[in-house]
């Protein structure tokens, strides 16, 4: 095993990412969909990171982004999670399909 | 091979593997225990990167607020221990093909670009400097961003409870 290094931590977030889409594409429950977008987003947030450590370690840009998307990710979730349950109050399910009427 | 690097790759297949049993498991409840797991992960690996303010502030909002929100929201929606519907198997492999192929795409991106680090000299993360730099008003400061993610967040609450008011019944 050779040492840990950029392309690591990149290969890590990466697949993260992926996978957090592969569970956005197939779940079709909103709570599991929102599980993923919060994989996606940590993804990224281990991409700035990673770039902040290795390439540009005399500024503390990436760490910033960081630590502002952990605040727009709490926001996110919190907000999400209300439409979700009152969404639950008025139609008794929460799978996207029975909530297709929002289309129209 | 170190003890450091050991603890790198149990840290990386913790978060990978729990990540992806979140995102298959059927169980509801076990997924938001899995997508836990993984987000602990990612904390260990922002400790073994040396940030560790990063790494408490992962664990306090992530840990302590996201996921114990998830869990009160599938306990207020749903039986916990109901199991999913079976997905179709198209869909699961059409999913699959789009993200292998994402993933694919990126890497040999990833592994064909030559990253070049600065040369200027490191500063090191501590609390002090993130907090000086944070609430700076000169060149590099971040208090404007700071102000507008704080009025973000009071939108946020006020937001939630517009959607979380029970309308009154008309009245006429």
């Amino acid at each position: 095993m050779i040492e840990p290094g950029l392309y690591h931590m990149l290969f890590i977030s990466t697949t993260l990412f992926f996978i957090g889409v592969y569970g956005f594409f197939t779940r079709r429950n909103l709570v599991t969909m929102l599980m993923s977008i919060e994989l996606i987003l940590n993804s990224v947030n281990l991409n700035f990171i990673a770039f902040n450590k290795y390439l540009w370690y005399d500024k503390m840009d990436g760490l910033f982004f960081t630590i502002f998307i952990i605040a727009i990710a709490a926001a996110e979730a919190a907000v999400a999670i209300a439409i979700i349950i009152n969404l639950y109050r008025s139609h008794k399910s929460i799978d996207v399909e029975n909530a297709e009427e929002m289309k129209y | 091979m170190s003890g450091s690097n050991i603890i790198f790759y149990l840290l990386a297949a913790l978060t990978l593997v729990s990540a992806l049993m979140a995102v298959t498991t059927r169980m509801i409840f076990r997924a938001a225990i899995y997508l836990l797991f993984s987000l602990i992960g990612i904390a260990g690996i922002y400790f073994w990167l040396q940030y560790e303010f990063i790494a408490a502030v992962q664990i306090v909002v992530y840990v302590g607020g996201i996921v114990v929100l998830i869990i009160f929201s599938i306990f207020l929606t749903q039986q916990a221990g109901e199991q999913l519907p079976k997905q179709k198997l198209g869909r699961q492999l059409f999913a699959a093909l789009a993200a292998f192929c994402g993933l694919a795409l990126v890497m040999l991106q990833l592994v064909q670009h030559d990253f070049v680090a600065t040369a200027n000299k490191a500063i090191e993360p501590t609390v002090a400097n993130i907090g000086t730099q944070m609430l700076g008003v000169d060149e590099g400061g971040y208090s404007l961003p700071f102000e507008v993610v704080s009025m973000l967040l009071l939108a946020a609450l006020i937001g939630c409870i517009v959607i979380a008011l029970k309308s009154k019944p008309e009245t006429t």
